[in-house]
């Protein structure tokens, strides 16, 4: 359908529009009008990808004198597969009403790993490994040294890509990774390259949040991005934890071995150097007096992960004298490393700022902040000297480096906190295991603004968007901006499709929770095994179960075992689950599909704050019921979440048990609008744990799942639940009328948008 | 043609007796006989059509004479063929003679017969038992045979061939449907102790076996591998129940030791490597909406040391014992993945563990191919999977076209059926009015009672009670009939000897019917032939059907004329069909109506 929003024509690729699909899109216009951010929370199952998609590029059809970029971020590779797919359509209908004039460059771009077509470099085992084979067969001296001799190995698509130089561009038209690699293979170019070359041309960008957070990532790839581009970041939810992790270092000894390990081969390579080709390292040195601006101009494939989130001014300051010679900086490190391998050995619990860690370091190792400020950039361009390629091997070293850049770039927002951990959950009682305690150096970062300020402060409109952003008013504090529009949309249902419950009892009428006290109790893992299975005899095809953290999973799924519940439930469904094997994960997803579709039938056991819950959709279906096993709360005993939630405490004025509550709920729901992905889906969703009950706990949920949550849902038995499940089921297999009841639209067709733009009633619909 | 409609010997073609020959093989099938020369240039290649051979001679066993055969042609020439061995002739001598007895038979007909002469089918003696079975236990099917294949209607093979689910029956053949894995994970064969005694049982079915094979491939590897050759079958599970019991325990160090010690022990206990592989190459072809996997490559953070650990989620420990560690969760997984993929061998079917382990081997390799198709069909799905449903009209289904080689046709005749069935319905109810007359009728009656009132009555009473009952007549009278009883039919009120023979005449019309529809579009000569046939017999059944409904008492008539209408609409719509498609073929072969296409 094709309608006006104010004075931008909007082309949307379907027949019918939401409501609350119209009203979103007319908030994201006003806020471009405004060249603003913006926050915006929809529910899941209201298409928001579309309606932002179609807006915003109807918003550049309508607009061409001020052509905008998309750059779309996504947090993993499959949504941004999902996201370039409803583009597809979206494109082909525009194309359709427009003719070539609605043409638009579109891509995904991601690692090599997901965009290499040589199989040999495929071959190798993880991204690391690619990149680094990649390396091997792409630099810029390898190539040179196989004009010579043909026996050194290079990569054909590379080299054609080369060769066709100004000539290799991407037609129009919207790009997956798996078109990209399939026009790559026909071509013969390397779409990797290509794709990468491409991103300066595209009119909209897919790719994954890291590209623009991480500072190591964006420094190469989103630097040429133009100020006027939409940066919109979906299910954003989590936003702040990705925030966090883009500037977290941990060092363990292991790391620190691997690092010394490295410092001994660089020494190697450097006297290699200094008996055959002296006048390479001068060079370097001469270089990095006229300071890193210089980087910019390597090859494009020389370039690799670049400095952390150096504030702009830093690229044009020359690197310290001290460590620009090979040997020095060498010793630098050295005894960075020594300094480092003293703080481990401790056996308390240390915590400190930045600010007293770099005078500690100054004071036993000698070296000073702008040093350690300058590692990361100067190890880059020590290697790229040295023309190590397998760049893989030197992880160890370049996560010390990471760890000395960013304690001398930042004074607050981070804690250095070292103790000696335990990799598994220390409630495990596992003798054998506890002797193998792992000392870490971490540095933890707390405050989510700092990654994501350049990108504010970069780009004119950044738009954050999820199903769950409750409560809205604590995102802008969070990340420290100040959104034009913020605002929280309402689900307008045509029938009463999702049907959330909250189950406080077991079927023995004992309260059911995963506190800690009561997690270990026999009655409660029975009484969820119960709930289980009552649930798997009556709810058709696909069953979602979410649990608090794998190590609980793990427990009560051995208990399930040993009782013989499990075996009750497979009799009734086939069992799938996600374990921290991403690729077992994977495959068992895909076999839950199947088993899904075929009619099987079959249950999901996964982890709330796991890969799953983070991005698989389990809507129609693969999902008709899902339980929230226990409240997920973050692990309260984890230093990293005390010093954070400290930090918070001081610089937010967030009380430590509201911020709790809010990750925890909106991990819930996230886990729980999985559900559902348009009016015509149901779901029906159970929060079993008695906490759910109190206010304190539930209000936090987002609005959408409070408006269906009745009281008589509030505190449920296992029973009790039963009974409202095959009501519910047996109330959505009736017909029903789709665009909704006489009294309120659920869906709108042109005719009706038209006729309430003319009489008015549009703004009625809207508030 | 079947293998014994044909003989193929080694033979040489002389030209006469004294001729050295043309070594080379002499193949017969009942049309003709051919010779081919070892020397492909020596052109003796011969092709003779049986009907051109007038009779045949060959030389007696004990006399000197090499085993010769002498056929002689039409134009007084002869074939001569010398076979290596007595036997060898005889075999050809008996089926020379075969033939040309067959096409003396009928000299006239021996075109077409040969034309339409069935595939010779030649039954083992079980089947014919079967048959002979199959038709003594059902009367009606001993009728029908009886009827049509001793009528000479249908072919012995044609009658069989409509009845193939019939003669499947036999319970190697059929083939029943396939159970599939349980859902109960097989891994709980628990242990049985006795309470007394420290010994543990174990106890293994085939079931059990075939499941343990699919699920753990490196131990239906190690079977084939080991078993009988290192050590006996009974050792073999033996062993393997050890490893099972161990890894039960979860003692991560037992089991390391264990394994080291012995090394086809320690193959129960490691990481199944054709899992991994099998697990690699699955990766490729998911679904990529749900790939997490090319996540974990896009994703920066993942450099070791980089970001926070949350809840474990990094584990990187490189203990030994990680090699021997299967968790339940993964056995989960892979249980439930191979209930899904479904079971390709029967149980029953395989006597020994050994037969059973080879073939699933043999399926296994087998299935490889098919995978790639079905997960191309896979990926088409994915961008549709992106669309909101309700916000569009749904697609269409995936119907499977309605395949009706020449449309026309098919539609007329179904239109003059119907047109013929109503325009019989009218027949009885004759009305010449337009629309514009009736109107005007009801009008003036309108008016006219208007201005009179009711008093008179509007219509011929006469006149009405004939519509009426006109109109009535069939409801009511089956109604009449009916309403005593809901579950008597109309055939019940009949007297038995009619009933029976409208059941045996509905069911022949049948049986006839849908060999003929079943041999268009007429191809080859011998389906025009059997066309033929069928004609006939179905246009005898008229006056069959006609002189049962004169025979009747008149009460009776009119029901039985209403079951018979619609078997002879049937026939009706067969005889139509026929003539229409044998004015067509005439109309294009033009003087050639002889079957010849």
């Amino acid at each position: 359908m094709i309608f006006k929003l104010e004075d931008v024509t909007v082309y949307f690729p379907y027949d019918n529009i939401y409501p609350e699909q119209y009203s979103y899109m007319l908030e994201l216009k006003r806020a471009l009008d405004a060249k603003g951010h913006c926050l915006l929370e929809m529910p899941t199952g209201t298409g928001k990808t579309i309606a932002l998609l179609s807006l915003i590029t109807s918003y550049v059809l309508s607009k061409p004198e001020n052509p905008v970029k998309l750059i779309y971020c996504t947090r993993t590779v499959h949504e941004m597969e999902k996201t370039l797919a409803e583009l597809k359509l979206l494109h082909n209908y525009q194309t359709r009403h427009l003719g070539p004039a609605a043409k638009i460059l579109a891509i995904g771009l991601s690692s090599r790993k997901n965009l290499c077509v040589n199989s040999r470099v495929l071959a190798a085992e993880n991204r690391d490994s690619v990149d680094a084979a990649c390396r091997k067969r792409t630099a810029s001296w390898v190539r040179a040294l196989a004009a010579e001799n043909p026996n050194i190995e290079t990569c054909e698509f590379f080299e054609n890509y080369e060769k066709a130089a100004s000539a290799a561009v991407l037609p129009p038209g919207v790009y997956t990774l798996q078109d990209l690699r399939a026009f790559g293979k026909q071509q013969g170019w390397c779409p990797y390259f290509l794709a990468r070359h491409m991103v300066q041309f595209a009119n909209v960008v897919v790719y994954s949040y890291q590209y623009l957070l991480d500072p190591k990532v964006a420094g190469i790839i989103s630097k040429e991005m133009q100020k006027e581009s939409v940066v919109v970041f979906d299910e954003a939810h989590n936003i702040d934890n990705v925030c966090i992790e883009a500037l977290s270092v941990s060092v363990r000894r292991q790391t620190l071995e691997g690092a010394t390990r490295n410092l001994s081969r660089i020494n190697q390579e450097i006297e290699r150097f200094k008996a055959t080709d002296a006048g390479r390292l001068r060079a370097e040195y001469n270089r990095l007096v006229e300071g890193l601006a210089l980087r910019g101009n390597l090859p494009i494939a020389d370039a690799w992960l670049s400095n952390p989130a150096l504030p702009s001014d830093i690229l044009k300051e020359a690197v310290p004298g001290n460590i620009r010679r090979a040997e020095h900086f060498l010793h630098v490190l050295r005894r960075l490393v020594q300094y480092l391998r003293g703080r481990l050995e401790t056996e308390n619990v240390e915590k400190e700022g930045p600010v007293s860690f770099v005078a500690s370091i100054t004071a036993h190792a000698g070296i000073d902040q702008k040093t350690l400020r300058f590692c990361y950039e100067r190890l880059h361009s020590l290697m790229l000297t040295l023309e190590i390629t397998d760049t893989d091997e030197f992880l160890h070293i370049q996560t010390i480096c990471d760890f000395a850049t960013l304690v001398g770039t930042y004074t607050r927002g981070f804690s250095i906190i070292i103790e000696p951990f335990d990799e598994r959950m220390p409630h495990i009682p596992d003798p054998v295991l506890q002797v193998d305690l792992v000392l870490s150096v971490l540095l933890s970062c707390h405050d989510a603004s700092l990654a994501i300020k350049p990108v504010f402060d970069r780009f004119q409109s950044v738009v954050i968007t999820s199903g769950t952003l409750s409560p809205i008013d604590l995102y802008p504090r969070l990340l420290n901006f100040h959104p034009v529009v913020s605002r929280s949309f309402k689900m307008s249902l045509t029938r009463d499709c999702i049907c959330p419950m909250v189950l406080t009892r077991g079927s023995d009428q004992l309260p059911v929770s995963t506190k800690f006290d009561m997690r270990s109790d026999p009655g409660v893992a029975r009484n969820y095994g119960k709930l289980l299975v009552e649930m798997v005899s009556i709810v058709p095809d696909g069953i979602v179960c979410f649990f608090v953290s794998y190590s609980y999973m793990d427990e009560i799924i051995a208990t399930w075992n040993d009782s013989g519940i499990l075996k009750e439930i497979m009799q009734h469904k086939l069992v799938f689950i996600e374990t921290q094997d991403v690729v077992e994960t994977t495959l068992a997803l895909d076999n839950y599909r199947k088993a899904c579709d075929c009619g099987r039938g079959a249950v999901f056991f996964s982890v709330a704050r796991g890969k799953v819950a983070e991005g698989i959709d389990f809507d129609r279906h693969y999902g008709r019921l899902v339980i929230m096993f226990g409240v997920p709360f973050q692990y309260t005993l984890s230093k990293i979440l005390l010093a954070r939630l400290e930090y918070l405490r001081d610089t937010f004025q967030i009380k430590e048990g509201d911020f709790l509550t809010f990750d925890a709920l909106r991990q819930a729901a996230q886990c729980v609008g999985r559900v559902i992905r348009s009016k015509a889906d149901y779901g029906m969703m159970i929060f079993a744990d008695k906490r759910y009950s109190r206010h304190d706990k539930r209000s936090k949920l987002p609005g959408w799942i409070l408006s269906h949550l009745r009281d008589a849902h509030l505190n449920l038995s296992t029973d009790m639940a039963l009974h409202i499940a095959r009501e519910f089921l047996r109330k959505m297999a009736q017909p029903y009328d789709k665009a909704g009841s006489i009294g309120r639209k659920t869906l709108l067709s042109q005719a009706d948008l038209e006729k309430m733009t003319n009489d008015g009633s549009i703004n009625e619909m809207l508030y | 043609m079947s293998g014994a409609a044909q003989v193929t010997k080694r033979a040489k073609y002389k030209i006469s007796v004294k001729d050295p020959g043309t070594p080379g093989a002499l193949r017969m099938n009942d049309q003709k006989l051919m010779f081919m020369p070892d020397n492909r240039n020596s052109g003796a290649k011969l092709v003779v059509e049986f009907k051109s051979i007038q009779g045949h001679k060959y030389t007696k066993e004990g006399s000197n004479k090499p085993p010769l055969i002498n056929l002689a042609n039409a134009q007084g020439g002869s074939y001569i063929f010398e076979f290596d061995s007595y036997a060898d002739l005889h075999v050809c001598r008996d089926f020379v003679s075969k033939v040309l007895e067959k096409s003396k038979e009928t000299p006239n007909a021996a075109l077409e017969k040969s034309a339409v002469k069935l595939p010779d089918e030649q039954l083992s003696e079980e089947e014919m038992q079967l048959r002979i079975k199959l038709l003594q236990e059902n009367s009606e099917l001993q009728k029908l045979h009886r009827q049509f294949v001793g009528g000479n209607i249908l072919t012995e093979a044609e009658f069989w061939a409509a009845r193939k689910k019939l003669l499947d029956r036999d319970p190697s053949k059929k083939s029943k449907q396939r159970v599939g894995f349980k859902s109960a994970m097989i891994s709980d064969i628990r242990p049985a102790t006795d309470g007394r005694t420290n010994k543990v049982t174990f106890s293994l079915t085939p079931e059990i076996i075939l499941q343990i094979f699919a699920e753990k491939p490196a131990v239906h590897r190690a079977f084939l591998n080991f078993v009988p050759n290192k050590m006996t079958e009974m050792e073999f599970w033996t062993k393997y129940c050890r490893a099972e019991y161990l890894s039960r325990t979860k003692n991560y160090h037992a089991v390391v030791a264990e394994a080291a010690e012995d090394e086809e022990l320690a193959v129960f206990l490691k990481e199944d490597d054709i899992l991994a592989n099998e697990v690699r190459k699955k990766i490729r072809r998911v679904d990529p909406t749900l790939d997490m996997e090319a996540d974990e490559g896009d994703d920066y953070t993942h450099l070791p040391d980089h970001g926070i650990f949350r809840d474990g989620t990094k584990e990187s420990n490189e203990l030994q014992s990680e090699h021997y560690r299967r968790t339940l969760l993964q056995d989960l997984n892979r249980h439930a993945a191979v209930v899904l993929e479904g079971r390709t061998i029967d149980v029953e079917r395989e006597d020994s563990t050994r037969a059973l382990a080879e073939a699933l081997a043999r399926s296994k390799r087998g299935n490889e191919g098919a995978d790639n198709n079905a997960n191309e069909e896979r990926l088409d799905r994915t961008p549709r999977v992106a669309e909101i449903e309700d916000l569009q009209a749904p697609h269409c289904l995936p119907l499977a076209p309605l395949s009706i080689k020449d449309a026309r046709e098919y539609f007329d005749s179904q239109q003059a059926n119907t047109l013929k069935a109503s325009r019989d319905a009218q027949a009885s109810m004759k009305c010449s009015l337009s629309k514009q007359e009736a109107y005007g009728s009801v009008r003036d009656a309108i008016s006219e009672i208007k201005d009179m009132g009711l008093s008179d009555p509007i219509v011929n009473p006469e006149v009405a009670l004939k519509v009426y009952s006109g109109l009535t007549h069939n409801i009511s009278s089956i109604k009449y009939h009916l309403g005593k009883n809901p579950r008597e039919t109309v055939l019940d009120r009949l007297p038995s000897a009619t009933k029976e023979k409208l059941l045996y005449h509905w069911m022949s019309i049948q049986e006839l019917l849908k060999h003929f529809w079943s041999s268009y579009p007429i191809t080859t000569p011998y389906l025009y032939s059997k066309v033929n046939r069928l004609k006939d017999a179905l246009s005898n059944i008229y006056p069959q059907l006609e002189e049962m409904k004169e025979s009747l008492p008149a009460d009776l008539r009119h029901q039985v004329s209403l079951l018979v209408r619609p078997m002879q609409q049937a026939l009706d719509a067969a005889i139509q069909h026929y003539d229409a498609d044998l004015q067509k073929r005439s109309a294009k072969s033009g003087e050639k109506p002889n079957g010849y296409i």
